[in-house]
């Protein structure tokens, strides 16, 4: 049996609707319903899964942020995970944290925990970073198995079924390790009423960078963050020779 | 490999709204109800349509039987018109137009929005002239501090609520249909849906109606007061009468103000006691914030699951509630639901459920209750009954059918708003037989009769129903409604052949 531990963003909810700072130096984030990062939300899944086929014997869920983190710490305890570990980071140190501090963090309390295996989803839906699996196997020196959309645990070793452009690469690797989620591994689920009443019960543990050794001075400046552009007005044509013209002004056909 | 998870999920929801158009055509009602004879009406000739053109250009008025087709066909595929002439006026002034010349020449008109309607009010019976509101989609002003908002009457529901949202405003009704239906038909219907229960109906929250009568005149009642007891409350006559006393052209509706917080839960129980139970808790428990009380039974839950492929989130029960709450504090709003939801799991009235305040999960379980309308459709042929209760006998009439018709129907389902005590009553056949509908009615109306309640509580009369009127409404009540329609609409142009008997 492995011990997991499985990290957990605070993101904007995806179905809200992104808006810039009118400073344009960050994201509107007062007020706005925020979620435990989807693919986040997979790996909790695939975790619990694993303590159900008793693979797993004990599940702990990190998560790095404001106060506000311990949501989705309390939502994946209402999933099925044991105990949760608060890393407070806030204000402007919260809004430089990179991958490279997160691995960090998460590789001190891996070996802090004696964990087995970690796993992340494959990417935060807020920055889009894809880098947190990778940079932790760097810093634990362990082996990474990223884009999983199916695992399986043999006696020392696991067989992670890969999501790789073109098709699926099946690969083996040694435990311990670090995984992350892809779209497809699972489909989480919701917790249940008993469970969420179970999960207030459940240990919340806080603790800042400083307590694990880890320094997360700033190694970015944000200088502007920007709207997308905006998309053109569509026209409506009258008929098939003036939509030819148009094209052709436009470059879009010889 | 980088998948959007956004795109994905509204890939899903596309890919949903393209596969209902299918199936092949209904027959046309005039032969499937053979004894309703088409009234003495003049027919459609070159002349009228050159009118019409003359009026709205060529783009504007349809005369071609395919480009007709959509607009004589109802939603559930139930009914069948054959107009060959749709119009598509853009302004007040050119609905009252057309009407006055369609009194002049006899021509019958039936007036169509969002063609959502579930009981074939919405659809020409015979030939009547379709006059569609779908162009006369213009706000015309929001006030952000009283919330209320003057459209025209073809705004797609859905539209005006995002419109309202951005101003920290909502529209005060949401049903299943709201992509599609327009406001106009959601007052013309007096629609209900799934928020009824916290901000009441829309003889409430329409503060003003501007429609036109049969004859051309233009009835200016378009206030935005609150209170206003000048005279006659005219409006009223226009919220459910279904176009058969006018067309509504412009509304003044009352926004309450977008919720700050937002909870839903899914819960399933054992029994119908169970829900009456959870309802009573819900409404102690939850008292100002409780926005939405929804139960189905096991059979509702399975067309989503089953058709529509959707998934429920919990394990199976016989019945299931959707319970809302809408509040301006996070906290306080979260506070009240798990009290209330430890309450009924502690004593064992709820079974188990789920909770959630993320925007992607509440859309799930919306869509488990919402889209039951749609999957039904799967079925094949539906009777659909629309009715009001006492809360009490609220599900009585679904174990009732369930008995008489046996294995005629291949699924006897019930789900609506318990809150309200409004039950979707829906007896799916494979197709429509004149022997199973002789089974159903009128016993399914004669037996709403007998437990005090109403044979149509939010979808209106229409098409289907005005036979059966009288099982709740009195005879004078009826001869009064026969008086009022004759003074209105002396021609009877507007709406023939729906919502009164003949």
């Amino acid at each position: 049996m492995v011990r997991v531990l499985v990290g957990v963003k605070r993101v904007i909810d995806y179905a809200v609707k992104i808006r810039v700072k009118p400073d344009k130096m960050g994201v509107v984030t007062d007020g706005v319903k925020h979620s435990m990062n989807p693919f986040d939300e997979i790996a909790v899944e695939e975790a619990v899964r694993m303590k159900e086929k008793k693979v797993a014997s004990e599940i702990i869920a990190v998560s790095c942020g404001p106060p506000q983190s311990q949501e989705v710490i309390r939502t994946a305890l209402a999933m099925g995970v044991d105990k949760g570990i608060h890393v407070e980071v806030s204000g402007s140190e919260y809004e430089t944290l990179q991958p490279i501090h997160v691995s960090k963090i998460l590789a001190k309390i891996a070996q802090k925990e004696n964990v087995d295996l970690i796993i992340v989803g494959k990417q935060a839906i807020d920055d889009d970073s894809n880098q947190t699996a990778q940079m932790t196997a760097a810093v634990l020196n362990w082996p990474q198995a990223t884009f999983a959309s199916k695992v399986e645990k043999g006696d020392k070793e696991l067989t992670v079924t890969r999501e790789v452009d073109g098709g699926l690469e099946t690969i083996k690797c040694k435990i311990p390790a670090v995984i992350s989620a892809d779209l497809r591994l699972n489909e989480p689920r919701y917790a249940t009423l008993p469970n969420i009443m179970k999960a207030k019960k459940k240990p919340i543990t806080k603790m800042t960078p400083q307590d694990l050794g880890v320094d997360i001075s700033p190694r970015i400046k944000i200088l502007s963050v920007e709207d997308p552009p905006v998309r053109q007005a569509g026209v409506i044509l009258p008929d098939v020779d003036s939509l030819v013209t148009k094209l052709k002004e436009g470059g879009h056909i010889p | 490999m980088l998948v959007n998870f956004k795109r994905v999920t509204t890939l899903v929801s596309f890919i949903r709204r393209c596969s209902t158009l299918s199936k092949s055509l209904p027959e046309l009602t005039k032969d499937r109800y053979p004894n309703i004879k088409r009234g003495d009406y003049a027919e459609l000739n070159q002349n009228h349509l050159d009118y019409f053109h003359g009026l709205l250009g060529q783009n504007r008025v349809l005369s071609d039987p395919s480009d007709c087709e959509m607009y004589n066909i109802d939603f559930i595929k139930g009914v069948r018109g054959y107009s060959q002439c749709v119009l598509k006026p853009q302004t007040t002034e050119e609905v009252s137009k057309i009407l006055s010349f369609c009194n002049q020449h006899r021509l019958a008109v039936c007036p169509q929005g969002g063609n959502t309607g579930l009981v074939g009010g919405s659809v020409p019976v015979f030939d009547e002239i379709v006059l569609s509101t779908s162009l006369m989609n213009n706000i015309i002003s929001i006030d952000n501090i009283s919330g209320v908002v003057v459209c025209e009457a073809g705004c797609i529901l859905e539209s005006l609520d995002d419109v309202l949202r951005e101003k920290g405003l909502m529209m005060p009704l949401d049903l299943g249909a709201k992509g599609s239906c327009n406001i106009g038909g959601n007052v013309s219907t007096n629609a209900g849906g799934l928020r009824l229960l916290r901000y009441g109906n829309l003889h409430g929250s329409v503060l003003g109606i501007e429609a036109v009568k049969a004859n051309g005149d233009v009835i200016d009642c378009l206030s935005t007061l609150k209170k206003d007891n000048t005279g006659y409350h005219l409006k009223h006559l226009f919220i459910g009468s279904e176009g058969t006393l006018g067309i509504v052209t412009k509304v003044a509706v009352h926004g309450p103000s977008k919720p700050k917080s937002l909870n839903l839960a899914l819960l399933g129980l054992h029994s119908f006691e169970n829900i009456l139970q959870t309802y009573e808790r819900a409404k102690n428990d939850l008292s100002e914030i409780l926005s939405s009380c929804e139960m189905m039974d096991e059979r509702s839950l399975d067309v989503v699951t089953s058709h529509l492929k959707l998934k429920s989130p919990i394990g199976d029960f016989p019945f299931y509630m959707v319970v809302e709450t809408s509040g301006s504090n996070e906290k306080h709003d979260e506070e009240k639901l798990n009290a209330f939801l430890e309450g009924v799991m502690s004593e064992g009235i709820v079974a188990d459920g789920t909770v959630t305040n993320e925007p992607g999960k509440m859309r799930a379980i919306w869509d488990l209750r919402e889209r039951i309308t749609e999957g039904l459709l799967h079925d094949g042929y539906l009777f659909k009954y629309d009715i009001s209760l006492p809360i009490k006998e609220f599900y009585s009439l679904v174990p009732k059918m369930k008995e008489r018709l046996g294995s005629d129907a291949s699924r006897v389902s019930g789900y609506g708003h318990i809150g309200d005590g409004n039950i979707h009553l829906n007896i799916s056949v494979p197709e429509f037989s004149p022997d199973i509908l002789k089974k159903v009615e009128p016993y399914v109306y004669e037996l709403t009769s007998t437990y005090k309640g109403s044979i149509s509580a939010e979808h209106g009369v229409g098409f289907r129903k005005p036979p059966y009127i009288h099982y709740s409404k009195s005879e004078n009540a009826i001869s009064l409604m026969k008086d009022l329609k004759k003074m209105m609409d002396p021609n009877g142009i507007l709406n023939p052949y729906k919502v009164l008997p003949s």
